[in-house]
């Protein structure tokens, strides 16, 4: 197994910590893991992203130019990673703020609209929970025990009271993220 | 008096003053006249006389004193261009029992090591600086230092330092007293036992106060070059007396110890 | 079993240096680096272990407080990216003269000039050709990983000792920003002052009463003497070239075409190599994790065997001039690289084989 992901949003939306939890949990659960994020100005404020790759074998390069998976939280970045997207590949995005959907005929495309269901239930900060629940939901490659571990060691000691929010925010994203087009 | 022989004045009991077991044999590459072998001797007397050439590192520049560790018999290290307070801070911080000094001349610590000058003074590091200042580049052959008086010549302002292109002599002594981080700040000089004593003293104190660990403690020496001012050693200090001196006063400049 | 974790490159650097019983780290803010010093600040080795850590006001003071550590014979090492290790030249060259040891870290980012901050391979002459004035070499050690980061530290100053010389890792922003399963290493302990004098006797710590006081210089006044130091010192090299040389070697046994890098390229060609040989194509990877000594004579090997070499470089082409030399023209030796913090990508790195040595697709 080797699932090669990017997630790429707004700085500020929790998706370097998002792909951190992703792979930490990779870790527990003894899978090879590498996480390359795009770092420098363009995180003060405008996109970013990061690359998560988690492997059964050995991985090749941190740096990619095609992915099985794309998550995708803005306009920008949807118009950047669906072209990247492998065929029969995912895109799993947020609704919110999208103007132009995707358009590609070759790929799974799912929706979770975590924004949404973030601001309905009072917790914007558990946002990229909800997104990542989604993800886990269509793509279960790390149990749930391990991404609890994962979040033991991503989390700083003083957030861990946290853990149980975030739970309950991956359980709700796996409830809420539904198929706009699915391919054999 | 008339029947005492030279044997006699070489006995032991009639000895009254002898070589500092902390400068070594070596015959000084210094040019007669100059004030750094004066200067050499007095930072060996004290630490012969605080009984630490065992826990001594001292940190040479680059300029006439490049090779200030063929003199001193102590552990030294030889030092990039003005870069002796960088070198002393993490010789010092990695060993906090010892005594480390630098001792640099002006171009090596007023010019190129400013910056390393200033800022181990505004962290205060537990060192003792000794600064030659002569006005001049002596050893590369008399080019114009950041101390050169105005009006002064020298090989790289034939015509006299004019300040308005060449800049003013900078007073970094006074500077550095502004800092926080220097607990001992004093001006001497070595042309007349009075002064030797003075400046020994004060070579003591800058050493003393590293067992306080309270910060950085730094006296100047004004030195006269006869060489590169072109004059005979006699001239030369009088020269430095009638000129410097009233530019670069002698005294105790600040002195924080035991007065918070 | 051994301590995991997920760190970025620049923290696992940090962290190996506290294990390894390092005594102090000298260094000044630059991206894509700084974790190494905020890593270092925040962790507070000084009440853990006693190492010094402090934020030097350059990277020209950083250097120089690495050489006045390195002369009392302690483990010290500071870290930069490209700028500020330009910076740091004039002291690595009296470094190298005065035989000091130490270990410097460069995260390397796109030049020239202040450039970018994203990574790059440009700095590669700088790190083996010298860099500095005078006849000398840093040991340049190149990982590609995460662990190789924290692994390379204990290598680095377990080399700069053997040899007296500095070490350099060269590294790039992009192992530097990312993340990667580390396994650590137990917690070593500092040497003692009495402990470096019996292994380092050239160390000053105070002049021991009754022996030889202990000088560090670089300076030799009389040329006859200074060309037998330099003498001294290039023997000592060609020794590091005899038993230094490390490197990694992927499915060359069968491959016709071979590619050549190191680093953050060497992980795009890993990738390369997977999609090429998906297509059938016979390629592999040759990768010097020492840049300096030069694998030379493995290259020369191969370069008997194989139909080309490209050497892969995020730069103009630096490397490939060392890789010409050892293929002695044996083979084809071509560059593919990119520049001014712009990453290749493996299907680039594909493209360019097939055009530049398989004569097109």
């Amino acid at each position: 197994m080797t699932e090669e992901i990017i997630i790429a949003g707004f700085g500020g939306q929790g998706v370097l910590s998002m792909g951190k939890i992703l792979a930490y949990s990779g870790v527990m659960e003894d899978k090879e893991v590498s996480w390359m994020p795009s770092y420098g100005p363009e995180m003060r404020g405008g996109t970013a992203n990061v690359t998560v790759i988690i492997s059964d074998e050995r991985i090749s390069s941190p740096i990619l130019s095609t992915y099985d998976t794309a998550i995708i939280l803005n306009q920008q970045s949807m118009d950047k990673f669906e072209p990247m997207i492998k065929s029969g590949g995912l895109l799993l995005y947020d609704g919110n703020g999208i103007t132009r959907h995707p358009v590609r005929k070759d790929i799974n495309i799912f929706r979770v609209d975590a924004a949404d269901e973030s601001a309905r239930i009072g917790l914007s900060k558990v946002f990229n929970m909800i997104v990542l629940g989604g993800f886990l939901k269509l793509k279960p490659i790390i149990g749930p025990e391990f991404i609890h571990k994962g979040l033991e060691k991503s989390l700083p000691k003083r957030h861990h009271g946290m853990i149980p929010e975030n739970e309950r925010a991956i359980e709700k994203g796996k409830e809420i993220v539904y198929a706009l087009q699915e391919i054999a | 008096m008339a029947n005492i022989t030279d044997e006699d004045i070489r006995k032991p009991e009639n000895l009254v003053y002898s070589r500092t077991k902390v400068l070594t044999e070596n015959i000084m590459s210094y040019c007669p006249g100059c004030g750094h072998g004066t200067a050499h001797r007095i930072i060996a007397e004290v630490i012969e006389e605080m009984g630490i050439q065992d826990k001594t590192v001292g940190i040479a520049p680059v300029g006439c004193s490049v090779l200030a560790y063929n003199f001193f018999d102590l552990d030294m290290q030889q030092a990039p261009h003005g870069r002796a307070p960088a070198v002393g801070t993490a010789v010092k911080r990695l060993l906090p029992d010892h005594f480390v000094f630098t001792y640099q001349g002006d171009g090596d610590l007023a010019a190129i090591g400013t910056a390393e000058t200033i800022h181990a003074c505004n962290r205060g590091e537990n060192i003792t600086m000794i600064f030659i200042n002569n006005g001049i580049y002596g050893m590369t052959g008399g080019q114009m230092a950041p101390t050169t008086l105005p009006g002064m010549k020298s090989s790289t302002s034939p015509y006299g330092r004019d300040v308005a292109t060449m800049g003013n002599p900078l007073k970094i002594t006074e500077l550095l007293a502004q800092l926080p981080g220097t607990i001992y700040v004093a001006r001497h000089a070595v042309h007349t036992p009075a002064a030797v004593r003075k400046a020994k003293k004060a070579v003591r104190k800058a050493f003393e106060n590293q067992k306080l660990n309270k910060g950085t403690s730094f006296v100047e020496i004004v030195s006269n070059c006869n060489s590169g001012w072109k004059m005979t050693p006699n001239q030369s200090n009088k020269w430095m007396v009638d000129h410097m001196f009233p530019y670069y006063p002698m005294g105790e400049i600040k002195d924080t110890v035991g007065k918070e | 079993m051994k301590e995991l974790r997920l760190m970025k490159g620049n923290e696992a650097i940090s962290e190996a240096a506290i294990r390894d019983g390092c005594d102090g780290y000298f260094g000044y803010p630059i991206t894509p680096q700084s974790e190494i010093l905020e890593y270092l600040m925040a962790e507070r080795p000084y009440e853990k272990t006693g190492m010094i850590v402090l934020q030097a006001e350059s990277e020209v003071a950083s250097i120089n407080m690495v050489y006045g550590g390195a002369a009392c014979g302690k483990k010290v090492f500071t870290s930069s990216s490209s700028p500020g290790i330009s910076l740091m030249q004039e002291g690595l060259s009296y470094m190298a003269g005065a035989e000091l040891p130490a270990v410097i870290v460069n995260v390397v980012r796109g030049g020239p000039g202040l450039g970018t901050i994203q990574p790059s391979q440009a700095d590669y002459f700088q790190s083996v050709k010298g860099g500095g004035h005078g006849d000398y070499k840093l040991i340049t050690l190149a990982p590609a990983s995460v662990q190789e980061m924290y692994d390379f530290v204990g290598l680095g100053f377990e080399i700069a000792f053997r040899y007296r010389n500095p070490v350099l890792i060269l590294s790039d922003g992009a192992i530097g920003q990312m993340m990667e399963k580390v396994y650590l290493t137990e917690q070593k302990t500092r040497l003692t002052n009495e402990e470096i004098r019996e292994k380092y006797p050239w160390a000053t710590l105070g002049k021991v009463p009754g022996k030889h006081r202990n000088i560090i210089t670089s300076l030799e006044l009389e040329s006859a003497k200074q060309e037998k130091v330099n003498i001294r010192i290039q023997a000592k090299y060609r020794e590091v070239e005899k038993n230094e040389v490390r490197y990694e070697e992927i499915l060359t046994e069968d491959a016709e075409y071979i590619f050549v890098a190191y680093g953050t390229s060497s992980r795009i060609c890993q990738k390369s190599i997977e999609l090429g040989r998906a297509k059938g194509m016979k390629i592999g990877l040759f990768r010097p994790i020492t840049l300096y000594p030069f694998p030379s004579e493995r290259i020369n090997e191969l370069a008997g065997k194989c139909k080309g070499m490209l050497s892969v470089e995020m730069s103009a082409g630096q490397m490939v001039e060392d890789v010409k030399l050892a293929v002695e023209g044996k083979t084809k030796v071509a560059h593919f690289g990119r520049l001014g913090g712009i990453i290749p990508s493996p299907v680039e790195v594909i493209n360019a084989i097939e055009e530049k040595l398989m004569g097109g697709k």
